[in-house]
């Protein structure tokens, strides 16, 4: 409270001086080249995107920027911090609300309504709201991806079961019969104790907040988090799910041909990791399916990458171009073909690429059903905190009576800064 | 008069660069582990609190700090005899006179301090592993029960330590290597002729000569041990159920991966204090029993 806005206190502004320096002397800006930061493979094949799009703008360029993914959310930041940020860039979901508080994002609900290219209705709500915050669009989604099972049909039917669960019961049954039949060395699933998305999508399927008070406050106290906690250390107490993290299972793939476990869950890179590194012989005993719930079909986690425009940019109108371009159903799919990475437009999968691929029907029914997680920066940190728990119950370091309470007050704690902010926007 | 003036005329240069690269980052970090700087903070500067030794105070409430500190004192006092030891023992090998190719142990010996710790951590990651691991097919072929490497709580700071060592040992042994051979043969010739054996010669000849540079070694790696961050950070992420989290991995954690600078900030100066101590301590036990 004691930094007052003099200039010389004002990092902002001495880095701005710095950058404004800089601008002149060491980095050309040049007004017509767009500067677009995507990551992993996304960035590469954007490149080749892109020349469609230079032809049919001939005065624009894009310059992409290849972020490594591992480094991505710190670059970003470090970004911000410096003055630097690109005028777009593709942004997890999850890592919107953390660029929102620092408001370094465009809100583009009025790109989005005067816009004939996006069109929000075909998109899945569940995707859209993730790039809402406060009432607000900042993102447009450009690829999705949620949690749901994949799974060894071949087992499975060995186990007496000829489709995969539904339910929560059913799924249980089935994972007690695989058991049976595998033995003590071996198990029914993979829930390593390093991931906390599948707890989350568990969780989620509860409909109920997965924080209170608008996000004030952490909800573990509540009858839905049990019912998710007991069902969840359920299949660890009964040895369905190794007590192990994936560091243990060095190679994930050799342990699923080798039948270690039957379910696991996962997001759509897997599909291309299974075609790729299975063995020929297991080809078609492996499925796809949508995540079981408490009763019938349940949710699973809204995922996936969204572009985003920054605030400082100078070429708003031009990086919204670029966004539009990039959400046509026709690049969608080319940009499917090129990196596996499903389209968000749901038009975009009539395609028969698409539509006729088993694996991906289980994706399409889920993304029906997904959710968000909470849209408050600190929610990773809080998700940490639930997997370190999960795995210290597991290894019996913690009684699994003392989680939600002992959880609440670890959230309740990391919130603690953004509940003041908020009572003290409220108040200014 | 004028030539002081021209003393610090000359080391003003390097007095300001320490000053700047030095003096006033350390001045800032300080300033800022009496905040609670975070990611509201970078948004807008009003959003710091002034919070005194509010950090201090909540980091000696949090297990997770204890078990940090736990784990890295572990690591210090396990790890550093241990990997002395094996530079020494490495050390006295190859300077045996019946040591034959001795350029190529000394190379191979050498080999791991300086192969990246990534490609390292692969394949011991496979020597680990719990039943394909080469570690345990040694242990069964004795007789003994596997060990769950890096998913057993118990085990996975062991297995860091083994890593560690094995990464680290042949700097201290090249140190070492060298100290041996300053050694004047003459002093051995003479004690053998009063009749002094191989243990005798250690201890009062070999010991005794090396004691300046073991006790730089125990410095310069005790400070390195404190500061474990790597080996875990690539083999375990600071699992199993947080055991192999050190200090300076907690600190990471808090800075850079949920930026809450201040209190990470804060870390950084309680691991200073403890390395501050430690080193003053080994300096006055060398100095007690005259080695320095």
């Amino acid at each position: 409270m004691s930094a007052s806005a003099s200039p010389l206190w004002s990092r902002r502004g001495f880095l701005r001086a710095a950058a404004g320096l800089c601008a002149t002397a060491c980095v050309p800006e040049d007004p017509r080249v767009l500067r677009f930061w995507a990551m992993g493979r996304e960035g590469e094949v954007a490149m080749q995107l892109l020349a469609a799009f230079e032809r049919e703008n001939p005065g624009l360029r894009v310059r992409v920027e290849q972020l490594p993914w591992s480094a991505a959310h710190e670059k970003l930041l470090t970004a911000y911090a410096g003055d630097a940020t690109p005028d777009l860039a593709q942004m997890g979901n999850t890592w919107l609300p953390e660029f929102v508080a620092l408001d370094a994002l465009e809100p583009l609900d009025s790109n989005v309504r005067a816009s004939r290219e996006v069109e929000l209705r075909d998109y899945d709500p569940g995707i859209v709201d993730t790039n809402v915050v406060d009432g607000r669009q900042y993102g447009v989604p450009w690829y999705v991806d949620t949690r749901l099972l994949f799974y060894r049909r071949d087992l499975l039917a060995q186990a007496g079961y000829g489709a995969p669960p539904r339910d929560w019961d059913e799924w249980l049954r089935m994972l007690g019969a695989i058991k049976q039949r595998v033995g003590a060395e071996r198990y029914a699933v993979l829930l390593p104790l390093n991931e906390y998305d599948p707890l989350v999508a568990l969780w989620l399927q509860q409909g109920e907040p997965l924080l209170r008070d608008g996000g004030r406050r952490g909800n573990f106290r509540s009858e839905g988090f049990a019912r998710t906690l007991r069902f969840y250390l359920s299949m660890y107490e009964r040895r369905l799910a190794p007590p192990a993290t994936n560091n243990e299972i060095a190679n994930l793939y050799s342990e699923l041909a080798r039948g270690y476990f039957t379910f696991y869950i996962s997001g759509p890179w897997q599909i291309g990791e299974f075609k790729r590194r299975l063995p020929p012989e297991l080809q078609s005993a492996w499925m796809t399916a949508p995540l079981p719930g408490p009763r019938g079909p349940g949710a699973s986690i809204a995922g996936g990458s969204s572009l985003a425009i920054f605030r400082r940019s100078r070429r708003k109108a031009a990086a919204w171009k670029l966004v539009e371009f990039l959400a046509r159903p026709g690049i969608q799919q080319e940009f499917y073909r090129l990196t596996g990475n499903l389209p968000a437009r749901r038009s975009a999968w009539a395609d028969p690429s698409l539509a006729q691929d088993p694996y991906l029907r289980a994706f399409r029914d889920q993304l029906e059903r997904v959710r968000s997680v909470p849209k408050v920066p600190e929610w990773e940190r809080i998700a940490t905190e639930l997997k370190l728990m999960i795995e210290k119950v597991v290894r019996g370091d913690v009684p699994a009576s003392r989680v939600a309470e002992e959880l609440d007050a670890r959230a309740d704690r990391i919130l603690e800064k953004r509940r003041w902010m908020l009572d003290r926007g409220a108040r200014g | 008069m004028r030539s002081s003036l021209a003393a610090w005329l000359f080391v003003a240069p390097a007095l300001l660069a320490i000053a700047v690269f030095f003096v006033v980052p350390v001045a800032a970090a300080l300033l800022m582990s009496t905040t609670d700087f975070d990611i509201y903070a970078l948004a807008d500067l009003r959003n710091v609190r002034f919070v005194g030794l509010g950090n201090y105070l909540h980091l000696l409430q949090r297990p997770l700090f204890w078990r940090a500190l736990l784990n890295t004192m572990f690591f210090v006092v396990v790890g550093v005899p241990l990997s002395i030891g094996t530079s020494l023992a490495a050390a006295l090998l190859l300077n045996s006179p019946l040591a034959r190719l001795k350029g190529f142990y000394r190379t191979a010996l050498f080999a791991p301090v300086v192969t990246t710790l990534v490609a390292v951590a692969v394949v011991w990651r496979f020597l680990l592993h719990t039943r394909y691991g080469l570690l345990n097919y040694g242990l069964s072929s004795l007789g003994l029960t596997p060990v769950d490497w890096l998913g057993d709580p118990r085990w996975a700071m062991p297995a860091i330590v083994l890593l560690s060592v094995w990464k680290n040992f042949g700097y201290n042994m090249i140190i070492l290597l060298a100290g041996l051979q300053a050694i004047p043969g003459e002093m051995y010739e003479a004690a053998r002729l009063d009749g002094a054996g191989p243990g005798a010669l250690f201890r009062h000849i070999t010991l005794p000569a090396l004691a300046p540079m073991l006790l730089m070694v125990s410095i310069l790696t005790m400070a390195g041990h404190f500061q474990l961050f790597a080996e875990p950070y690539v083999m375990t992420q600071g699992g199993p159920a947080e055991r192999t989290v050190t200090v300076l991995y907690f600190m990471y954690e808090e800075g850079f991966k949920w930026w809450s600078l201040g209190s990470a900030s804060s870390v950084a100066f309680v691991l200073f204090l403890f390395m501050f101590g430690f080193t003053l301590l080994q300096l006055r036990v060398s100095r007690g029993t005259g080695t320095a």
